[in-house]
């Protein structure tokens, strides 16, 4: 009999690391060659660990399509693991679904408080504003008032554009 | 500023007296910030580091504050200067071994001072001298006010600032305090007060030693977490623990005047003698023992007005200031603890000895007063 699998990472070489994990209460299953494995960060003295962290995410494995590389930097995640420090700004980004258990043992909350650069201030405040104005469209068009959800249809086009410039 | 010009003039936060200054030595605090998409430091290639140097440094020299600032390439600075500067406490011992590549930029009184490249693009710290964090927060923030404007940062609205380690992803935010807790120590107390401050999040550790050892009985309370909190909140709960720590300390040093008052004499007494007369000390001796002096200070047993004196010693025996101040090549250890040994005689020369029969008649001197 013959079975192999073939590796959810890299689609090419036959799996030899097996994992099984129960993630959000569904049993999900990760088939990786050893290469891959090692890429990710899962071999042999780091599974239990990983598997630890990977538990309770909603997307732990969403990053395996892309190997976990930041395309800015190049940083890998076993060097995450050897320097306990990150590669660029953009790594969080890439990082993401392994830094955020972390975060949350290290810190008050995952979510920032404090000040804000005032660049950014000014496209947060317009994303909110976004966000407000597309649920007041929605409570227009279903309340048949269309006259005012032209008006609204056009902020949020004038807001749009001010984000894309 | 050239850097001699610099180093001959002593730090702002050392002279004078801040709030509280008998306790709480000095007040700091430091953001990490760090450019958009380019490498952290750690990571980053050498021209990857120059890239980032050449983008940020001057715009720190364009700082308001930063006019007459000594700014220099750690490239250009000698081992001596880069150690004078982390006694001194404006740049970390991590930065003293950067070289090309990094650069520190420090206000003429050295109260602001912005090491770039160090683990993050910039480290930015501001200093003074007693408890007044929320003084130091408005100097440091107006720098990075500055910053932000000319300089894209690496900011995410979920996470805050990035940073090159998660520790400090957030605000990038350490709120310190220098505290020096000699009743506290003398009454076996500091292993309690680190324990209840590490238990509600806050990190203690001695200046210059590990642990509850801690050398001259100066300890430093800072924020161990900074993301989930605002800048505000942080300092809140830092600033109601300090004053709680400080009221201790008095506290301890009221109980000790007024049931251990021949063991307190003894202590100051003591530490007289040997400084005075030694001909060869450490460190470590010498710290412990300026901090009996300090605590005889606070309690009126020497003039008031030694007191700098004594705060400058602090910095002024350590390795490099020593070298600096006797101008000689690098020391062996036994030759600089007899000119630390010989510096410390000339500096006290003038101190008389501790009045203890003046004051202990009367009731315990206030140990503090604003
Ligand atoms: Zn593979
Ligand atoms: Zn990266």
């Amino acid at each position: 009999m013959k079975n192999t699998l073939q590796c959810d990472c890299c689609q090419k070489a036959n799996a030899s690391v097996f994992f099984t994990q129960i993630v959000d209460g569904k049993i999900k299953k990760l088939n990786l060659c050893k290469e891959c494995a090692v890429t990710l960060g899962f071999d042999e003295t780091t599974s239990y660990d990983l598997a630890e962290n990977v538990q309770g995410q909603s997307s732990s494995f969403s990053g395996l399509n892309s190997p976990f590389t930041c395309p800015i930097c190049g940083f890998t995640q076993t060097d995450f693991k050897k320097t306990g420090r990150l590669g660029c700004s953009n790594c969080y980004t890439v990082f993401e679904s392994h830094l955020l258990p972390m975060l949350q043992n290290m810190h008050k909350g995952t979510h920032h408080k404090g000040k804000i650069p005032a660049r950014h201030r000014l496209r947060i405040s317009r994303l909110q504003e976004l966000n407000q104005l597309r649920a007041d469209l929605e409570k227009a068009v279903k309340e048949e008032e269309y006259e005012k959800a032209a008006g609204i249809r056009d902020r949020i086009r004038s807001l749009s554009d001010l984000e894309h410039e | 500023m050239k850097p001699a010009e610099f180093l001959a003039k002593p730090s702002q936060w050392l002279i004078g007296d801040g709030p509280e200054g008998n306790i709480v030595v000095s007040s700091r605090i430091r953001f990490a910030r760090n450019i958009k998409c380019k490498p952290f430091p750690g990571w980053g290639k050498r021209n990857e580091r120059l890239e980032v140097l050449h983008i940020v440094w001057p715009v720190v020299e364009n700082l308001p504050q930063m006019h007459d600032a000594l700014s220099v390439g750690m490239d250009s600075l000698g081992m001596l200067e880069k150690q004078l500067l982390v006694e001194r406490h404006l740049i970390s011992r991590e930065h003293a071994a950067k070289s090309i590549g990094s650069a520190v930029v420090i206000t003429p009184e050295q109260t602001l001072s912005i090491m770039i490249n160090e683990e993050d693009h910039l480290r930015i710290q501001a200093l003074l001298g007693g408890f007044q964090l929320q003084q130091v927060f408005s100097i440091i923030n107006q720098a990075d006010e500055y910053l932000e404007d000319k300089l894209d940062y690496a900011f995410s609205e979920q996470l805050g600032y990035l940073t090159a380690c998660p520790t400090n992803v957030g605000t990038g935010m350490r709120a310190s305090a220098m505290l020096h807790l000699p009743g506290l120590f003398m009454s076996e107390q500091i292993p309690k007060i680190i324990n209840s401050v590490n238990k509600i999040g806050l990190a203690v550790r001695g200046i210059h030693g590990e642990g509850t050892e801690a050398m001259g009985n100066l300890f430093q309370v800072s924020n161990q977490t900074t993301l989930g909190e605002s800048e505000e909140d942080i300092l809140n709960h830092l600033q109601k623990v300090i004053s709680q720590i400080i009221e201790h300390e008095k506290n301890a040093r009221l109980s000790l005047l007024e049931k251990r008052l021949n063991f307190v004499h003894d202590t100051i007494g003591r530490a007289y003698g040997i400084l005075l007369h030694c001909a060869s000390i450490n460190s470590k001796e010498a710290l412990n023992l300026l901090s009996s002096i300090k605590l005889g200070l606070d309690c009126g047993f020497f003039p008031s007005h030694f007191r700098q004196f004594i705060d400058e010693l602090f910095i002024e025996i350590q390795p490099a200031h020593l070298q600096k101040f006797f101008n000689t090549t690098k020391l062996n250890p036994q030759e600089r603890d007899c000119l630390r040994a010989q510096f410390i005689r000339q500096k006290l020369s003038h101190l008389p000895p501790p009045s203890f029969l003046h004051s202990s008649n009367q009731p315990p001197p206030n140990p503090q007063n604003n």
